[in-house]
C-alpha cells in the first residue's frame, strides 16, 4: 500500500493510531489494544525470532499439557476435571506477580524502553462476543491458539476451522459499526 | 531427562511457564500476549476489502506471525520428540458419554470420530469446525480478545473489562458443551 511507505520510522504509530481511529464513533485501540504493537523501536526483521523462540515454548507447553485436547476442553465446561482451571488460574496468578513486578520496578525491556500497559474500556462487545467465543471454544474445543497447535500437531483439517476463524473475523470486521457495543 | 518431558506436564508446570510468557513479551520488546489479533493481522493483509477496520499497518504486527509461527513449530516438536503413545486418560463420566454418540476413539489430541475431513461433509461435522471455528473468529474479535488476550494478558493487568469477558466466554462455553452439544454430537 503506498501510504505505508510514506510512514516515517517515528511517525508510524501515530499514523497508524489515526488510521484505525478514521471515522469510528469509539475508540478501537483501548477495545482492541492487547496485540498491538505498542514499542516504538525499529529493530531488523530478523529480531522477531525471539517471538518465535517463546511461540515455541508456548506450543510444546499447549500439547505436553493437553491444553489442546478436546477431551480437556470439555472436561472444563463440564466440571469434571480440575486441569485447565489449574493451568489458567496458574498461569494468571503468574502473570499478574509478573505485571505487578515490572510497574513496582519500572522495569524496562532488553532494549531500554519502558514497557506500556493500557487500560481497557468496558462494552458490550465483550459480553456478546465472550458468550459467542466461549461456544465456539467448547464446539471446537480450542480458543485461537489452540487452533494454530493442533495444526502443528498434524491435525490439518482443523486448518478448516482456522481458516473459518479467520472468515469470522473478516465478517466481524465487515459489520462492526452495526453490531452494539 | 527425555523421559521426563514426554510425560503429560501438571497444571502447575504448564500454568506457570504460560503465565511467565506475559513478561517474556513485555520484556523481549514491550509486546502485549495475545494470538487472536494474528487473525484480524491476517485479514488486514490478505483481505482488507476497504473495511476501516482491517485498515492499519499490520506490519508493524508481524512479531505476532512469528509468535504463532513458534506456537506451531512447538507443537510439531512435542509431537515429534516428546510423544508419548499413552492416550489421553479421559474423564470416566465423559468417556461414556461420548461413547453413547458413536465417539470411541479417543487417542488424538480432537477426537477423530468428529474432525476429519469426511465429517467436514455431514452437518455433525459441518456445525462443529465450520459453525465452531466462525464463532471462535467472531466472537474473539468482537470481545476485542481471546483467553490469552483476556483471560491472561487482561487479567494479570487486573482489567475489569477482561474480567468480564473471561466471565462470558465461560459461561457461552457452559452453555454450549451441557445445553446445546449434546444435541449437535446427537446428529
Amino acid at each position: 500500500m503506498p501510504q505505508e511507505n510514506n510512514l516515517s520510522d517515528t511517525n508510524t504509530k501515530a499514523t497508524m493510531a489515526n488510521l484505525i481511529n478514521d471515522d469510528m464513533d469509539f475508540e478501537i485501540r483501548s477495545l482492541d489494544s492487547m496485540c498491538i504493537n505498542d514499542s516504538q523501536q525499529q529493530h531488523p526483521w530478523w529480531y522477531n525470532f525471539k517471538y518465535l523462540t517463546i511461540g515455541i515454548v508456548f506450543g510444546i507447553v499447549f500439547v505436553k499439557a493437553e491444553i489442546i485436547s478436546w477431551f480437556r476442553i470439555q472436561e472444563m465446561f463440564r466440571l469434571q476435571s480440575f486441569h485447565m482451571f489449574g493451568v489458567i488460574g496458574t498461569a494468571v496468578v503468574v502473570g499478574m506477580i509478573s505485571v505487578w513486578l515490572i510497574k513496582k520496578f519500572s522495569i524496562k525491556t532488553i532494549h531500554g524502553e519502558s514497557i506500556s500497559f493500557h487500560p481497557k474500556k468496558f462494552n458490550k462487545g465483550q459480553v456478546y462476543g465472550g458468550l459467542l467465543f466461549g461456544m465456539g471454544w467448547a464446539l471446537t474445543g480450542a480458543c485461537p491458539g489452540p487452533l494454530f497447535a493442533q495444526i502443528g500437531t498434524g491435525a490439518l483439517v482443523i486448518s478448516v476451522v482456522l481458516a473459518s476463524a479467520i472468515a469470522g473475523t473478516w465478517v466481524y470486521g465487515y459489520f462492526r459499526e452495526r453490531l452494539p457495543h | 531427562m527425555m523421559e521426563f518431558l514426554k510425560q503429560p506436564w501438571t497444571w502447575y508446570v504448564a500454568g506457570a511457564i504460560i503465565g511467565l510468557i506475559v513478561p517474556a513479551l513485555l520484556i523481549f520488546g514491550n509486546k502485549h500476549f495475545g494470538i487472536s489479533s494474528n487473525m484480524r493481522h491476517i485479514c488486514a493483509a490478505c483481505f482488507p476489502a476497504n473495511i476501516a477496520y482491517f485498515k492499519y499497518n499490520w506490519k508493524k504486527e508481524i512479531w505476532n506471525f512469528f509468535f504463532v509461527g513458534g506456537v506451531i513449530i512447538g507443537a510439531m516438536i512435542a509431537t515429534v520428540l516428546l510423544n508419548n503413545d499413552s492416550p489421553i486418560q479421559v474423564n470416566q463420566h465423559l468417556a461414556s458419554d461420548l461413547t453413547g454418540y458413536g465417539i470411541t476413539d479417543f487417542s488424538g489430541m480432537v477426537p477423530k470420530q468428529l474432525f476429519s475431513f469426511e465429517s467436514l461433509f455431514t452437518l455433525r461435522g459441518f456445525i462443529m469446525m465450520v459453525i465452531g471455528g466462525f464463532l471462535v473468529g467472531f466472537g474473539t474479535r468482537y470481545a476485542g480478545g481471546c483467553t490469552s488476550g483476556h483471560s491472561i494478558m487482561g487479567l494479570s493487568n487486573l482489567q475489569v473489562p477482561s474480567f468480564i469477558a473471561t466471565c462470558c466466554f465461560m459461561a457461552g462455553g457452559f452453555i454450549m458443551a451441557n445445553l446445546i452439544l449434546p444435541f449437535i454430537l446427537r446428529l
